[in-house]
């Protein structure tokens, strides 16, 4: 291939070309271009970050729930102290030992001896006016101004979450974070970090030899203004998020309500709760250590992680099934004489008038009728297996053992066992509608959050469907849907007509069934209560229900833990929700009065040592 | 076989001298760029430095044992090098250790080992095989197929190991293609698409508002501009003969290529990749992310000045400004310290290098030992222009080391193997027939 022999001067060029282009290059990016000189009298270049102001969040109203404060980092560069300094002088300013000095300057110099880094983190504003007027004495140290949340409602901390400092695991896996950034760590600070956070921003200055800014760099060509966060819009009304955590103080427990029509979330209350003003700035980490070392678990956020079978008011689920199913009409009767006996077992049930139709099975929450329903809908089919599994489509179908999907991190799926679960327990083949019959009744394997509970009341409020839940209403005026195309109309598979039969009864429970404590004038409350059976302690209080009964504008359930029966404490607290949200007023003060009052926390240990007697 | 004092008298030192120049400073600049008081011995090998040395030294071994092995071996082996090659590639895949999102390292007691680096020398020699037999023609397609399959199938293991830089580096051996007898439309067409691609880039956002209320996007506008183009040519050329066909391929083709920039712009690339590239046109400006590297690296070099701060007195590099100090931006110590004579001479010495390669490429008699060394020339010519070109904004930020220079065992082996394997074809030339 010597005919080719010329093209290695070709070749040749091409290496001359681009060596030449990189020496031009070069000769003008060291040699003419001012640009990236630095004077030599500024002899080195200090990046100091604009650290973005967070995201405002409000509530629907458009009350203010989480603002900002300025707050202070001061910044030490190891290199740059002299041998002269003054530490006790300097001690003395910021109100530190020796030994802490000591401490966070070594630590600073183990980060970097160039590098600028922490060395005080969030000063208030109140201490940095004192240190700001002294500080020029200190060369190597300056200051970064960030800001700090702050809560003025003191409510909904579960719901809002908190803002921490970016770990290195943080920092590691995701690009955007550097040491010392903040990030929202749990709730909605967590779940719309991205919104907001902002974008940081930068001022490279250009510093003398005694640490002294000499001003801009390239006249702030490589600085980036910082950009603050979106504001946000919650869903949540905030007198009706105080109100409720005031009506659970002393007791522990949740309240969820949703607005049926749109799926916004109108309050999300976990008790017990705590200040969020605790978890801010200097003090966050001594006051984590104490909240999490609570035997109350005041940071545990019930709405969504805590599982708890649904009790009697999941008897209107296995209604609805039972009558989309065809094995039941409105006007079936069934007996029950205290219970309901199968394969020589029983499983009991209160006095009441016997048989019992739909409407009065539901006032009266009897068990024996929903053992009846239960076992015709699993043994309408070939094999128990079969007939689950079309039973336990349904119970998915109202967002139930499965995530919500709510905009919020650490949400529990709940549990529906699946047939593999029996079949391990009982063997393939070995179980039968008998065996999972505590089902019938919502006992037994079922788990359920109190979200997923008021999620369930919204589908039945609507007829059929409900919208998945969301707590974010607007991002910066607008509408979240415009963002999230999560939110959508989920159907449960049960036609209209028949959430009606079901609806008319728990109208009837609140009329003058079990709930009649959730009862207010002029006003078509809908309801079911329920028992939790508790293992642990005493049983836990629960309801849920909505109003009104036509065109529904807030649904809700309530879990008072070792509460007893559902009208004691969960029904009476649910009226009072409605009431507050759709009236603004409370017409019977005797019951919120015997609410507020009610202490439920002190029971736990009494009733466990009484077992032991 | 002649003794070893004819071995000594045949290598060529000049080659030998630049490699070593080449690595000293490398060495040094590594020094400078890691530089710590407190661990002021370029010696300790708890240190970059220190370690770069104990590469340094095993490179240097290597190097003799390849002076020392029958130039026979490489071409009677080349294939089985090859192919052991590629399974050390496929095994990575499976066993590999991930750094940076690249699945490219095999760890083995506390050594990384990154079989791409060492693939560039097996490919390169399985391709001089390959071309080297008698009888093999450019300009066959058969030929060109085979050779782009050698080239291809490294460069696709590499590309799924996530490590788009290195895959990149493939693309070289187009100049050796070339010098074999490749048509040089196929160099014209990657410059022209190249550049149409930059262009294209640059001026698809653009709306132009054309007469008649007419709107057009840069895309569109580009297209228009071309056609203009080629009816212009066609005029000047109208009484050729198939000239009109030619011209409306050539029209469709740009066209085509115009309007799948967007697509593999956005769908192909890494979002991070496509990023790099929007910050190097001036598109997008981002302090922060792709933009920061390039804006502190071009401040530290530019900051040096004519003559440089001087050894150790580099401030950019000190206060770790620049990222990637002593690996890809190892050129902004350079830059920093020894200014723009220190620039010079490093290019000087690349260049010196370079050309010497090409020289000694045509005093070859065999085929295999002439395309080999065209090989390693294009591979050197590659990190050179990517990497020194990245430092100072005229490249995109691709991760691939400055060879002799970047801290890393691997590169410095692989490179070392690469070089001297060509010194010693070189020494024993004269007894090919």
């Amino acid at each position: 291939m010597r005919q080719y022999e010329s093209r290695r001067i070709v070749i040749g060029a091409i290496f001359l070309i681009v060596g030449i282009i990189f020496l031009i290059r070069l000769f003008y990016v060291q040699v003419i271009d001012s640009h990236y000189k630095l004077d030599a009298t500024n002899n080195v270049l200090r990046t100091v970050v604009k650290y973005p102001a967070r995201g405002l969040i409000y509530d629907r109203n458009g009350t203010l729930l989480v603002y900002n404060e300025a707050a202070y980092d001061l910044m030490v560069v190891p290199k740059a102290i002299e041998e002269d300094f003054d530490t006790a002088g300097f001690c003395a300013l910021l109100e530190i030992t020796k030994e802490g000095f000591d401490q966070r300057f070594n630590r600073a110099k183990n980060y970097s001896r160039y590098k600028a880094s922490i060395f005080e983190k969030e000063i208030s504003a109140r201490s940095y006016a004192k240190i700001q007027e002294q500080l020029f004495n200190y060369p190597g140290f300056f200051v970064q101004t960030r800001t700090l949340r702050t809560y003025p409602k003191r409510t909904a901390a579960h719901l809002v979450g908190y803002v921490g400092e970016a770990n290195s695991k943080i920092i590691e896996n995701n690009s955007y974070y550097k040491s010392g950034d903040n990030i929202g760590i749990s709730g909605i600070e967590k779940h719309y970090e991205k919104v907001l956070r902002g974008k940081r921003g930068q001022e490279v200055q250009m510093v003398d030899v005694f640490n002294r800014p000499k001003g801009k760099f390239q006249d702030g060509a490589f600085d980036a203004t910082a950009v603050s966060g979106s504001n946000l819009k919650l869903t949540i009304d905030a007198d009706l998020q105080a109100y409720g955590e005031k009506l659970m103080q002393n007791k522990k427990g949740s309240i969820v309500a949703i607005d049926p029509s749109t799926g916004e979330i109108l309050a999300l209350i976990s008790m017990p709760t705590y200040d969020p003003n605790l978890l801010v700035g200097r003090q966050r980490s001594k006051n984590y250590g104490v909240l999490s070392q609570d035997t109350l678990k005041p940071l545990f956020n019930r709405a969504l992680m805590a599982k708890y079978p649904p009790g009697s008011t999941f008897k209107s689920i296995n209604a609805l099934i039972g009558l989309q199913e065809q094995v039941l009409t409105p006007s079936m009767l069934y007996s029950c004489y205290r219970g309901y006996s199968f394969s020589g077992r029983k499983m009991g049930c209160h006095v009441h008038s016997s048989p019992v139709n739909l409407e009065f099975s539901i006032q009266t929450s009897c068990n024996a009728y929903y053992c009846n329903v239960f076992r015709s809908i699993i043994d309408n089919y070939h094999t128990a297996e079969e007939g689950y599994n079309v039973w336990r489509n349904y119970v998915t179908n109202f967002g139930l053992g499965k995530k919500t999907g709510i905009d919020l991190p650490n949400e529990l799926s709940g549990f529906v066992p699946k047939t593999d679960y029996y079949d391990r327990y009982y063997l393939k083949g070995k179980w039968h509608s008998t065996t999972i019959l505590s089902l019938a009744i919502g006992q037994g394997e079922l788990g359920f959050t109190p979200m997923q509970m008021a999620n369930m009341v919204t589908a039945i409020a609507n007829r059929g469907y409900y919208i998945t839940p969301h707590i974010a209403k607007e991002i910066n005026g607008q509408p979240i849907a415009e963002f999230d195309s999560t939110i959508v109309r989920n159907e449960t598979g049960i036609e209209a007509k028949y959430f009606n039969e079901v609806v008319e009864a728990m109208y009837k429970v609140v009329e003058k069934g079990t709930g009649t404590s959730a009862k207010i004038d002029s006003l078509q409350v809908c309801g079911k209560t329920g028992t939790v059976q508790n293992p642990h302690g005493d049983d836990h209080s629960t309801f849920i229900a909505f109003a009104p009964k036509e065109n529904p504008k807030i649904a809700l359930s309530v879990y008072v833990e070792n509460g007893y029966w559902g009208s004691r404490w969960a029904a009476p607290i649910a009226g009072l929700m409605i009431e507050q949200y759709l009236r603004d007023t409370i017409t019977r003060p005797h019951i919120e009065k015997r609410m507020l009052e009610g202490n439920l926390i002190g029971t736990v240990p009494k009733i466990a040592s009484n077992e032991g007697e | 076989m002649r003794g070893s004092k004819s071995l000594i008298d045949n290598i060529d030192w000049i080659t030998v001298g630049l490699y070593l120049l080449l690595v000293l400073a490398g060495w040094l600049n590594i020094y400078a760029a890691v530089y710590n008081e407190e661990f002021e011995s370029i010696f300790d090998t708890t240190q970059r430095y220190g370690k770069q040395l104990l590469w340094i030294g095993t490179a240097g071994v290597i190097a003799i044992v390849i002076l020392l092995i029958d130039e026979r071996f490489f071409s009677t082996f080349g294939y089985f090098i090859y192919g052991f090659i590629l399974f050390a590639l496929v095994a990575v895949l499976v066993v590999g250790a991930a750094t940076k999102g690249a699945t490219s390292w095999f760890v083995i007691g506390g050594f990384k080992i990154q079989p791409s680096e060492f693939s560039k020398f097996a490919t390169n020699l399985a391709l001089a095989k390959y071309l080297s037999t008698l009888n093999i023609r450019m300009t066959d397609l058969k030929t060109k197929l085979t050779a782009a399959a050698i080239i291809g199938v490294p460069a696709i293991l590499i590309l799924l190991q996530n490590d788009t830089g290195s895959a990149l580096v493939y693309g070289a051996f187009i100049l050796v293609l070339f010098r074999e007898g490749l048509s040089g439309n196929f160099l014209l067409i990657g410059l022209v698409s190249a550049f149409l691609f930059v262009i294209t880039l640059v001026f698809q956002n653009e709306v132009y508002q054309l007469p008649f209320d007419v709107e057009l996007t840069g895309g569109w506008m580009l297209i228009l501009a071309l056609a203009v183009l080629m009816s212009l040519v066609y005029y000047f050329n109208r009484k050729k003969k198939q000239v009109l066909l030619f011209i409306t391929v050539i029209f469709i083709t740009c066209s085509g290529l115009v309007k799948s920039v967007d697509y593999v712009f956005n769908n192909i690339l890494e979002p991070h990749q496509s990023k790099r590239i929007n910050v190097m046109l001036g598109i997008e400006s981002d302090p922060f992310g792709a933009g920061y590297n390039v804006n502190q690296s071009l401040i530290a070099i530019g900051s040096g000045g004519f003559s440089g701060k001087g050894y150790l007195k580099g401030t950019q590099t000190k206060y770790d400004f620049v990222p990637e100090q002593s690996t890809d931006f190892i050129f902004c110590t350079i830059g920093e310290e020894w200014g723009f004579i220190g620039s010079f001479v490093v290019i000087t010495l690349f260049m010196a290098l370079l050309l010497r390669i090409l020289f000694l490429c045509s005093r070859q008699r065999s085929a295999f030992a002439r395309i080999y060394g065209y090989g390693a020339a294009a591979i050197f010519f590659f990190h050179f222009t990517i990497n020194i070109g990245m430092t100072i904004g005229l490249a995109p930020v691709i991760g691939i080391p400055l060879p002799f220079f970047s801290y890393g065992g691997s590169s410095l082996w692989a490179f070392t193997i690469l070089l001297f394997v060509f010194i010693k074809m070189d020494a024993d030339r004269l007894e090919v027939l």
